[in-house]
């Protein structure tokens, strides 16, 4: 895999961040340089060992469903200037 | 005064709750001048809390002031995790752990400041508008990081706990760097509920003080299942303080061999020696382990899982519903990549990216699911020597806290090698602490002591002896 410009534009269109060119260029190196030194995983022979999510097992810990008090509406949208009606205001989705 | 003391005279009425906390918001006001300490100081919030104890000083920590990390949730207070992206940003609930603090009668004293997100070692990270904090022995040094506000005001105002937040070694490092005592639990032993995320299986809660009996009383009152935390443990906390109490006779401690690798500074060597023999002198057994896995692929590790789940928490922040706005210009896509590309600072944009692409179609076998692999090794490593010896000891940070214009001269890989040691027994969701075990060139050294899943009492007994 080569690290260039193209890919950092691809995972940056992924991430949701828009890069000038000069900022996609100085990640290349900086790409290059981190991968370089995480190929050192390379040496170990992982097979088909196990993963770890968590670093502890965790048991199902999901709680019954039921409803419980919440925040009020006026509340939840407090904190943002993009509401109407008692809605989120979003940007255009279609 | 230590805290053990302050509390009994708080609660016996020969000190009034409601004129303390007037003199230590003075105290912490000259303080942040100086420092850059706080982010927000919550004045109001403080003197309503003193102002409920006055008549009936009640609770485990009636009138003990306490500081939170930013990224821990204080009800109407702006906690903005370091970020511009979340700048102004006023949560409408307590972190359980504010809850459960302030219920037992602790006062509030602002946010304190931290790389953006906890993204880095140095807090040198911080975000747009935010303060860099200046470490309390040296301005010109750096505090460590992330909690790096955290551990400075933990040494500049003995009488008091400060809140941390470890991902990667968020707590012991900079607590490290300005000589207090800090603790990181096992992952789950505290709830996570309120705090704002880095990443799930990596965050956990603890305090920094001075005074350790302080560090352990807090830890009584926040350990213990979470109802709203589904990853928080159902074990009932412990009475931390008894093991102040321990004698450290007869305990088992391993030298992590690779930690005295590694470029360490041989100042930091002889002084993390030094204090191994102050154990053996108290009746400890010292004896050396080794650890290959955890210091030699930790490091990939851990950045690999920790930027892979910080891509995905971090993408609810998207300029809708709270934190940075902007004019609803464009669709969805243009206009959550506007609002992420201004809010986000640099090394928050990296690690994204990075962790964006770990996950991606066509490298996440060979990065994310080979990073989770590396984990399960690694924990494995720790139980195994768990299984011979009861804590683990190595220096905390290799380095003296270094100035933070030869910080910013640092490759992106040396950066993260701060992290070298505490990656470890934070991928292991192993409890960990700082002890400051002297000075080298006026600077602190910190030693970092290790324990199995939920022996967080032998840290407290180990720590005792350099109190």
């Amino acid at each position: 895999m080569e690290v260039n410009k193209d890919l950092i534009l691809r995972v940056a269109k992924n991430a949701r961040l828009m890069l000038t060119s000069e900022e996609a260029e100085e990640f290349v190196p900086e790409f290059k340089e981190i991968l370089e030194a995480f190929s050192v995983l390379n040496e170990l022979d992982l097979g088909k060992g196990e993963l770890s999510m968590h670093p502890l097992p965790l048991r199902n810990a999901l709680r019954e469903d039921i409803p419980e008090p919440s925040l009020s509406r006026e509340e939840i949208l407090s904190n943002t200037k993009h509401k109407k009606d008692g809605y989120f205001l979003g940007p255009k989705a279609l | 005064m230590k805290i053990k003391e302050f509390l009994v005279e708080l609660k016996s009425g020969s000190v009034d709750s409601v004129e303390h906390t007037e003199k230590v918001l003075e105290e912490v006001e000259k303080i942040n001048k100086e420092f850059k300490y706080l982010n927000v100081i919550s004045e109001e919030l403080a003197r309503e809390c003193a102002v409920k104890l006055k008549s009936k000083p009640s609770g485990k920590l009636a009138g003990l002031p306490i500081s939170l990390k930013d990224a821990i949730c204080l009800k109407g207070v702006d906690s903005s995790a370091g970020s511009f992206m979340l700048k102004k940003y006023k949560p409408l609930f307590h972190a359980t752990v504010v809850e459960r603090a302030l219920k037992e009668g602790a006062i509030p004293l602002g946010k304190t400041s931290q790389d953006e997100f906890g993204f880095g070692g140095f807090s040198t990270n911080v975000g747009l508008g935010f303060k860099v904090p200046l470490n309390p022995f040296d301005k010109k040094r750096v505090t460590g990081g992330s909690s790096g506000g955290a551990a400075g005001l933990a040494q500049k105002l003995p009488l008091h706990v400060a809140f941390g937040e470890s991902t990667g070694g968020s707590i012991v490092n900079p607590a490290s760097f300005c000589s207090v005592f800090g603790l990181c639990p096992t992952y789950g032993r505290v709830s996570r509920y309120g705090l704002i995320d880095y990443a799930n299986s990596l965050d956990k809660i603890g305090p920094l003080s001075r005074d350790v009996y302080g560090a352990a009383l807090v830890l009584e009152v926040i350990a213990g299942w979470d109802k709203k935390d589904s990853t928080s443990l159902n074990v009932p906390g412990e009475l931390y303080t008894s093991y102040l109490e321990k004698d450290v006779k007869g305990l088992k401690i391993g030298m992590i061999k690779e930690a005295f690798g590694f470029g360490i500074d041989p100042d930091v060597e002889r002084k993390v020696r030094e204090a191994a023999g102050r154990l053996e002198q108290r009746g400890c057994k010292i004896v050396d382990v080794s650890l290959p896995l955890s210091v030699k692929y930790g490091i990939p590790a851990y950045y690999l899982l920790g930027t892979s789940e910080a891509s995905t928490n971090l993408a609810k922040l998207c300029g809708m519903r709270y934190g940075l706005e902007e004019d609803l210009k464009g669709d969805f896509n243009e206009y959550f990549t506007a609002v992420r590309s201004h809010g986000f600072g640099k090394e928050a944009k990296r690690r994204i990216m990075l962790g964006t692409f770990a996950r991606m179609s066509g490298f996440r076998d060979a990065y994310y699911l080979k990073a989770m692999k590396v984990r399960t090794k690694i924990i494995e490593e720790y139980k195994r020597v768990f299984k011979t010896v009861d804590v683990l000891i190595s220096p905390t940070v290799p380095i003296l806290p270094p100035r933070i214009e030869d910080v910013s001269k640092l490759s992106i890989v040396q950066n993260y090698m701060i992290d070298v040691l505490t990656v470890g027994p934070n991928l292991a969701g192993l409890p960990h602490a700082n002890v400051p075990v002297g000075f080298a060139n006026s600077l602190p050294v910190g030693m970092m002591i290790i324990a199995d899943h939920l022996k967080e009492g032998s840290l407290f007994q180990v720590a005792k002896e350099f109190q």
